[in-house]
């Protein structure tokens, strides 16, 4: 009986290898759970689960944070005599406003008629989970809703500038001669100009043209997207022009792959992980960008909150000493998840090209 | 030399032109009408074709852009459509106030930069490289906007240390009056991604056979890391440098427009806000001139940080 055939272990798959090194990574790895964790959310939010009422008025104006309640509030004690006892006011003044009043006769119909209709005193709490904000949301609401929002316009502005970035690469990486001609022309035009003034012009002609506006998240998505691809093409493009001559390239093209398929099924999957990467890059430099632009006025649209949209609110709200929208949007939400996601980025980099210490 | 810089200067054409068509396509194809932007509300018929006649809007596309090439290239953008004030003015009135803030900014985080750099690239892999390293990463996490709004209040209103903001005519009282906050916190946003580059590229060559030759000769570190080391790090930092300095014109707008500096940078987005068109193409085209001569200055300057290059 011949002896049985020795089992060879399966190497692992690149991915595999790449997931194997990352779990080794005990920073990279609590990111990545911090990142989980707000995609969780963002995706909760989405649906509705939470903060689906972030827009309800549901405390005084400026409440105190829950952790807080006996902090002194000029604001909120103010805000609560407005909804409290009507303010007293001089009969004789009421006397003489009435003789002008051109509606007074009808005066004891028009409370008739009032008091058949029900009304209701909404309830409004003192204290928020995280305080309030001007018109009484609570900003822990805004701090989650705001998330979704600004991780939304991130990651796909981020997938939008990626796949620019790649097919334009790929044809001009690949193709060469005139194509690549154009598309490097292409790249330095964009690229001279300063990127910053670059979205801003971009900015200004959307928001001068009426057919451009209201259509809510796309703009910006689409002003970060289309210009924020330069950086991925020039990796793509070089990486297209190493891969070109290699070995298994020329094999495809023996047995007959079209061009378009050595393009992007033999090719693609190589380079796949230095695009990971890259977007993985791009969503950090967008969020920021997007809660900069917000900030300004130019980013989401006013019935939105972002975490930029937040943080404009709170300039102000510093100096009256409420800080917690400050201290929600800013430090709370965006600074924790950008860093965890900065760091996972770094992680995933690390692992994925273990030859790059 | 010469030879070489006639070429760039050559290649740089096919570019020009291309911003100027990209500027032009923008505004005027997706801008929608400007008679409209600059009318506002009036509903005026006449009045409207008559503004439509002083742009040149009622002409055909290829004879606008001809006039927008000739303002390129007389530098004349004429006036402003809001305040009707010369573009060429405007320039001229808001250039020195965001330099006076940029120009500091750029040197103070270069030189820490640099220093703090290949202070943590020669300690790689120590406790303080990885606590410089994460320190720099939340920095970079929270927006630049948290920094300005804490630290114009804490700075500026609580402790009063600075002014909360302000500008004055004098050169000298604004550098050391009214300056020092913005720069303080622009450098304190900055430092983070600089440090992170710049470690990178003094890694990079610490790795390189000269470093192991002139500490095998006998080299104190102090000479390895700043005669050797520096020097070969120089062509990135140039290139950081070089394509930073075209945006020092623009200043930082947030800055500016926190702290009412009367800088370019405020002006530009005051034009994005009232759709000020001419501000905005002027201020585009030029500064993308102004980041390829740069981009070719970059390319002289290597030679002189590396003989070994040859310009090509």
């Amino acid at each position: 009986m011949p002896a049985p055939a020795p089992v060879l272990d399966v190497s692992p798959g690149v991915w595999r290898q790449a997931w194997r090194r990352l779990r080794r990574d005990r920073l990279g790895m609590a990111a990545l759970y911090v990142v989980c964790f707000f995609v969780l959310l963002v995706v909760a939010s989405t649906l509705g689960w939470v903060a689906g009422d972030w827009q309800r008025e549901r405390g005084v104006s400026f409440a105190n944070p829950s952790f807080l309640p006996n902090l002194e509030n000029r604001e909120a004690a103010q805000s609560l005599q407005l909804l409290g006892a009507p303010a007293q006011i001089d009969p004789s003044v009421v006397a003489a406003f009435r003789a002008v009043d051109p509606l007074a006769p009808s005066e004891s119909q028009v409370a008739q008629r009032a008091q058949t209709y029900a009304t209701t005193e909404p309830e409004k709490s003192m204290t928020l989970p995280f305080g309030g904000d001007k018109w009484g949301r609570s900003v822990l609401a805004k701090m989650i809703k705001g998330a979704e929002v600004s991780i939304a316009v991130g990651l796909f502005s981020a997938l939008v500038a990626t796949f620019l970035g790649t097919v334009f690469g790929a044809l001009a990486g690949y193709l060469g001669k005139w194509v690549n001609d154009f598309f490097e022309w292409f790249y330095n035009v964009f690229t001279s100009i300063p990127y910053i003034l670059l979205i801003l012009a971009i900015v200004a002609v959307v928001k001068a043209n009426p057919a451009l506006q209201s259509k809510g998240l796309l703009t910006i998505v689409l002003v970060l997207g289309l210009t924020g691809w330069t950086g991925v093409y020039r990796l793509v493009r070089a990486e297209y022009l190493k891969h070109a001559q290699r070995e298994y390239v020329r094999a495809a093209d023996a047995i007959g792959a079209s061009i378009w398929r050595r393009m992007f099924i033999h090719i693609l999957p190589n380079i796949s992980h230095i695009i990971l990467v890259q977007l993985s890059l791009l969503v950090v430099g967008f969020i920021k960008a997007e809660v900069i632009l917000s900030f300004l006025g130019f980013g989401v649209p006013v019935d939105m909150v972002s975490w930029g949209t937040m943080l404009e609110e709170a300039q102000n709200e510093l100096v009256i000493g409420k800080w917690w929208q400050l201290v929600g949007a800013g430090l709370l939400t965006m600074a924790v998840f950008v860093t965890a996601f900065s760091l996972f980025t770094d992680a995933l980099r690390d692992a994925l090209d273990p030859k790059i210490k | 030399m010469g030879a070489y810089l006639i070429r760039r200067l050559w290649q740089m054409i096919p570019t020009m032109l291309g911003v100027i068509l990209l500027v032009f396509l923008l505004f005027s194809q997706f801008g929608g009408d400007p008679a409209q932007v600059l009318a506002g509300k009036i509903t005026d018929q006449a009045q409207i074709d008559n503004i439509r006649k002083e742009l040149g809007v009622d002409q055909p596309a290829y004879v606008q852009l001809w006039i927008f090439v000739k303002q390129v290239f007389t530098f004349d953008f004429g006036r402003s459509w809001v305040t009707k004030e010369e573009v060429s003015r405007i320039f001229k009135e808001h250039a020195g106030a965001s330099l006076t803030v940029a120009v500091p900014i750029l040197v103070i985080e270069l030189l820490l930069g640099l220093s703090l750099a290949l202070w943590v690239a020669y300690r790689r892999g120590s406790l303080t490289d990885r606590g410089v390293m994460i320190i720099c990463i939340v920095a970079m996490s929270i927006s630049f906007l948290v920094y300005i709004i804490a630290g114009q209040y804490l700075f500026g209103f609580a402790l009063g240390w600075f002014p909360v903001q302000g500008w004055s005519d004098g050169l000298w009282r604004n550098l050391t009056y009214f300056a020092p906050l913005p720069i303080l916190l622009a450098v304190m946003v900055g430092l983070g991604p600089t440090i992170r580059l710049y470690r990178s590229v003094f890694l990079d060559e610490l790795g390189h056979d000269y470093v192991r030759t002139a500490r095998a000769k006998g080299l104190s570190e102090r000479s390895v890391m700043f005669k050797h080391v520096l020097r070969n790090a120089l062509i990135p930092v140039i290139t950081n440098v070089a394509m930073a300095l075209p945006g020092l014109v623009l200043g930082v707008f947030l800055l500016e427009r926190f702290f009412s500096i009367p800088g370019l940078g405020r002006e530009v987005i005051i034009a994005v806000e009232r759709s000020d068109f001419p501000v905005i193409k002027a201020i585009t085209v030029y500064l993308a001139f102004a980041t390829m001569v740069f981009n070719l200055l970059a390319d002289l300057l290597y030679r002189w940080a590396d003989p070994r290059v040859e310009l090509r």
